[in-house]
């Protein structure tokens, strides 16, 4: 839990977010997924999406990143000095802040041809201005805590296993020390000692002063790192 | 999700943008090229324009590179050496300065950006010389490390163009509109003609050097991956309208427009 002496900060406030799907392929059914959705989270707290299967959790997240697109309301971010309007910033400033404040970490890692694990893990320091070998040595540090081979560090990931591909993509998610971070069941496909790296991941940047809002599936992790849960309920049957 | 190019554009300072654009439309007699086609460009923003053939893609990059004259708007470039100009309203001869220094043009085709008749080193060096480098040593130095940094062979700095495969004549192009180092590159369908095995090496090639390089570039393609891998932002073209625009993970994971849903749900996922 935050210190309740000190006064939380927040870094994430939603309100009144909307988001529906339609879709034309398919005589243009419209899909609700939330409605009027306010939610804040402050530097320093995990929050836990809650709820059933298609509850809209990783739809919510996706739109915290500007991944997906409401069609009402607001996500404010604390940008630095500024808030950002993930919602109506133009592409360049999201783009930003998608690089120097908020970090997304989601179950599937999007495989770049070629390019080295090890480099995969350590471009968003890269971007960042670090230096290639000490964004390499640090990746090297975080695929070593998360048993990843050294043999493996020089190969592309596409032939990896999923577990493997899912560390590779948590390395490249928490190498980068942001102010908020947004987890899609970052250990769902992970054995217990892997979990048990994540989770302590998570908390380290949590007590870092960082603002985690995730969906863990599992219990035991859900537990082991989140504050709070903020539930979704499901609105309507998906047609 | 975030593929693509991580090195973006600095949000900090507000900085110029590099292509302003705005109501800009082509028609060839009563038929459409493209229209009401309006976008800001700034340094360092890749930005690829996806549309099924005949959508207006080509005409719109004809347009914005000043090849094709325009039936309505403007295109405002922001020069480092004369600022501000009207693209269309530029003298012939610095429109072509600004194509072999500030711009590059990658065409679909190596055969159409290439010299086929001179050596891979003549083709690298046509740029610099053309703006006045006469040190052939320095040229043929140029030459050498540019045709390592596109992956080819040092020893074929002599070969002809017609001696190469398709994958280097394009990474000769590559290097050809490159080396004067322009800060705006449009490129029109740039892994079209390729082998996927030899378009991924390519993609990665120009991922990286975009990347490494800070460019600003127009990428037209019809293919939904090659977007992915290089642009941030997409615009989607139908019938020679923009349908749809938005940052390249948007467009292609919440698409809107009927037309896109359509076009990503078309993908074959291999």
């Amino acid at each position: 839990m935050t210190d309740p002496t000190q006064s939380p900060r927040p870094m994430i406030r939603v309100e009144g977010l909307s988001k529906a799907f339609v879709l034309h392929t398919q005589g243009g059914a419209r899909i609700p997924v939330f409605d009027g959705l306010d939610l804040t989270a402050h530097a320093g707290e995990c929050v836990a999406l809650h709820g059933p299967s298609g509850a809209g959790k990783s739809t919510l997240l996706r739109a915290l990143y500007a991944n997906y697109r409401p069609g009402a309301g607001h996500v404010w971010v604390r940008h630095g000095e500024t808030w950002v309007d993930m919602v109506t910033a133009p592409p360049r400033v999201v783009i930003d802040v998608r690089r120097r404040t908020m970090g997304h970490v989601s179950q599937f890692l999007r495989v770049i041809p070629r390019v080295p694990a090890l480099d995969v893990v350590a471009e968003p320091l890269v971007v960042l201005g670090e230096s290639q070998e000490q964004a390499r040595r640090r990746a090297g540090a975080l695929l070593t805590r998360l048993n990843i081979p050294e043999r493996l560090w020089s190969l592309a990931p596409a032939t990896f296993s999923g577990g493997e591909q899912q560390r590779v993509n948590v390395a490249r998610g928490f190498i980068a020390p942001v102010p908020v971070l947004l987890l899609d069941e970052p250990t769902a496909s992970l054995d217990k000692d892997n979990r048990d790296v994540v989770v302590a991941l998570i908390r380290e940047a949590r007590d870092a002063g960082a603002a985690v809002v995730g969906i863990f599936h599992d219990a035991t992790v859900r537990e082991a790192v989140c504050d709070r849960l903020f539930t979704l309920d499901v609105r309507t049957e998906a047609a | 999700m975030t593929a693509a190019l991580a090195h973006a554009p600095t949000a900090q300072a507000d900085p110029h943008p590099l292509l302003d654009v705005s109501g800009l439309a082509k028609w060839y007699g009563p038929h459409l090229g493209c229209r009401d086609v309006a976008f800001t460009l700034y340094p360092g923003e890749v930005m690829g324009v996806v549309g099924e053939s005949g959508s207006g893609k080509t005409t719109l990059l004809g347009c914005l590179s000043g090849g094709l004259e325009p039936s309505a708007g403007r295109v405002t470039y922001h020069s480092e050496r004369w600022g501000a100009v009207d693209i269309h309203a530029l003298p012939e001869g610095r429109r072509r300065l600004l194509m072999r220094t500030e711009w590059g043009f990658v065409r679909q085709n190596p055969r159409d950006g290439l010299r086929m008749g001179v050596s891979a080193g003549a083709n690298i060096g046509e740029r610099p010389m053309a703006v006045g480098d006469r040190h052939y040593g320095r040229i043929r130095a140029q030459a050498l490390d540019w045709l390592k940094q596109v992956e080819i062979d040092q020893t074929r700095l002599d070969d002809r163009p017609a001696q190469f495969s398709g994958g280097m004549q394009q990474r000769l192009q590559i290097a050809r509109v490159l080396v004067n180092g322009p800060r705006l590159v449009f490129m029109d369908e740039p892994t079209g003609g390729l082998d996927v095995s030899v378009q991924a090496r390519l993609l990665d090639l120009l991922r990286d050097l975009v990347a490494r390089l800070g460019l600003a570039a127009v990428i037209v393609t019809h293919d939904l991956a090659v977007a992915r891998l290089l642009a941030h932002r997409l615009m989607v073209m139908k019938d020679g309208r923009v349908v749809e625009e938005g940052l390249t993970d948007q467009v292609l994971d919440d698409p809107h427009h009927p037309y896109t849903q359509l076009l990503v749900s078309s993908v074959l996922q291999a």
